[in-house]
């Protein structure tokens, strides 16, 4: 589904952010990156997305390979993508309601179905009432859950996530945590980068340490989606 | 389709003072070019109704058979280039030079002044060349003595003619290039204050062209705004000279829609320009 092959990425000025990775996440897996910081794990996220292309080497994204793509073809993955920052990057003169209908507007869905699946996704992280709500009107928890729904109300195929709980207090990060794991038992893989360890250690899921741009350690692939076995969090 | 019109003019809405201060400042730009293209066209008027009076005037020796002249005339008049012929005989000259001089008529009693051949060229064919071309024709006539065509002056008129043209087409190229940019400038100000916009457009698979076209709307609605403005400023400065100095002319209305759709280019390749360079950018 994802496949990095000897990757690469160098910068002109600051050196090598990913040295030689390859690994591949398979449909349906939750797989943390770990690592300090500059040790190319949001390198690595954006050259799923493309932001970013390999200096040597090839990603390749359900069938897009990173060599070839043009720039419709990387407009046209991301549709299948949904990502996730750790400062929310939601519009502050929209609702709750039409940032998460604003990725659906501007990839030309009619309004009638924006209207039902933007009320669908609400319900799922759980902002079923605060639809018309502006960010500024909603805690860190509940804008990064404007930010999740609005990623995820594209149906991607996998969700990444670029330290989504880095400007989070526990609670709230617990209650992310636990919104990323259903979303990944219905089914949509999940990538996501995190300094976090209390997080991953009480987790059965992949673990990818990175440092210095190279991978580490890898705990290996996992088969299926782990079941949500832990307490629903408030 | 909606949407891009409705963000196109979001943007007005959203930043008034930028959005006037972004027309005001194309519509001077293009006022200037008004100013100066209505100079031009007033010169080139002007022009116009001097070449009018481009006149070849053949002297016709004493004593020529009225027959002979009228049978020259008759040729001459079946030149390509010529409009028309009129024979001025020793009396009408008379009659003609007195009412010229109105008060010094007086210098003209007793004169004799020797009958012409007065030749009006075609327009398109008042240039220097060709009129001394004609002239040259007629004073091949025998009976003709000597010939008159302001030489000096319809050269001077000519190259004075080709200087406004060609300074109308570079100062107008000059002040086309500073409104592209001024329009860049300020479109480029649009897209700055909707960066996180535009880079959450692209996150979730926005197609550039996408992104692109409400700008290029909103450069085309500044770049028509602003020619509109301009045009009314044109207009009032014209108004102003005819009141208080010269009758010029104004633009036809041809001329009128084409400097809207020049202010309407403009505005499509300044906002194109600058919203690559960040699309490209980011």
């Amino acid at each position: 589904m994802i496949r990095f092959t000897h990757v690469s990425k160098t910068y002109p000025r600051t050196g090598t952010a990913v040295d030689d990775v390859s690994l591949h996440i398979g449909k349906g897996e939750f797989v943390f990156f770990t690592g300090p910081s500059g040790a190319g794990k949001t390198t690595l996220l954006k050259m799923v997305y493309m932001e970013e292309r390999p200096s040597s080497g090839e990603v390749r994204v359900s069938g897009t390979s990173s060599v070839t793509a043009k720039h419709r073809d990387v407009a046209q993955i991301r549709r299948k993508l949904g990502i996730v920052f750790q400062d929310f990057r939601l519009l502050d003169n929209r609702t709750a309601e039409q940032n998460i209908a604003f990725a659906l507007e501007v990839t030309g869905v009619p309004r009638p179905l924006i209207i039902t699946k933007v009320a669908r996704v609400l319900t799922q992280v759980g902002l079923a009432g605060k639809g018309t709500a502006y960010p500024r009107e909603l805690s860190g928890g509940e804008q990064q859950r404007v930010a999740i729904a609005r990623a995820l109300v594209n149906d991607p195929f996998v969700l990444i996530a670029d330290e989504p709980t880095g400007n989070l207090d526990d609670r709230a990060t617990r209650g992310i945590f636990q919104l990323l794991r259903d979303i990944n038992a219905a089914g949509t893989a999940v990538m996501m980068a995190t300094h976090n360890l209390d997080l991953i250690r009480r987790q059965e899921y992949r673990t990818i340490e990175m440092n210095r741009g190279a991978v580490v350690f890898d705990s290996g692939e996992t088969a299926a989606p782990a079941p949500a076995a832990a307490p629903h969090d408030p | 389709m909606k949407r891009t019109l409705r963000d196109a003019l979001i943007t007005f809405r959203r930043t008034p003072l930028l959005s006037a201060l972004s027309i005001t400042t194309i519509a001077f730009s293009l006022f200037a070019f008004g100013l100066f293209g209505l100079v031009a066209l007033n010169i080139r008027d002007a022009l116009d109704r001097l070449e009018d009076r481009v006149e070849i005037r053949a002297f016709v020796a004493e004593g020529t058979a009225p027959e002979a002249m009228a049978q020259a005339a008759a040729d001459i008049a079946a030149y390509p280039e010529v409009l028309g012929v009129v024979l001025v005989s020793q009396d009408e000259a008379l009659v003609r030079a007195k009412k010229e001089l109105g008060d010094f008529r007086d210098v003209f009693e007793g004169a004799v002044l020797p009958a012409s051949i007065d030749v009006r060229v075609k327009p398109g064919y008042r240039d220097p060349a060709t009129v001394k071309r004609v002239a040259a024709r007629v004073k091949a006539f025998s009976f003709v003595d000597d010939i008159r065509y302001g030489e000096e002056w319809i050269e001077k008129l000519y190259r004075l003619r080709n200087i406004a043209g060609i300074a109308g087409i570079v100062l107008g190229l000059a002040f086309a290039g500073v409104s592209v940019i001024i329009i860049g400038a300020t479109i480029r100000m649009a897209v700055l204050s909707r960066a996180k916009e535009i880079s959450i457009m692209r996150l979730v698979g926005a197609t550039d062209s996408y992104i692109r076209r409400p700008f290029l709307i909103e450069g085309v609605a500044k770049g028509v705004l602003g020619g509109l403005l301009a045009l009314l400023l044109t207009y009032g400065a014209r108004s102003l000279i005819n009141t208080y100095l010269i009758q010029t002319v104004f633009f036809d209305a041809r001329i009128t829609l084409l400097g809207l759709l020049f202010g309407a280019m403009l505005g499509l390749v300044g906002s194109a320009v600058s919203v690559g360079r960040h699309l490209r950018r980011i």
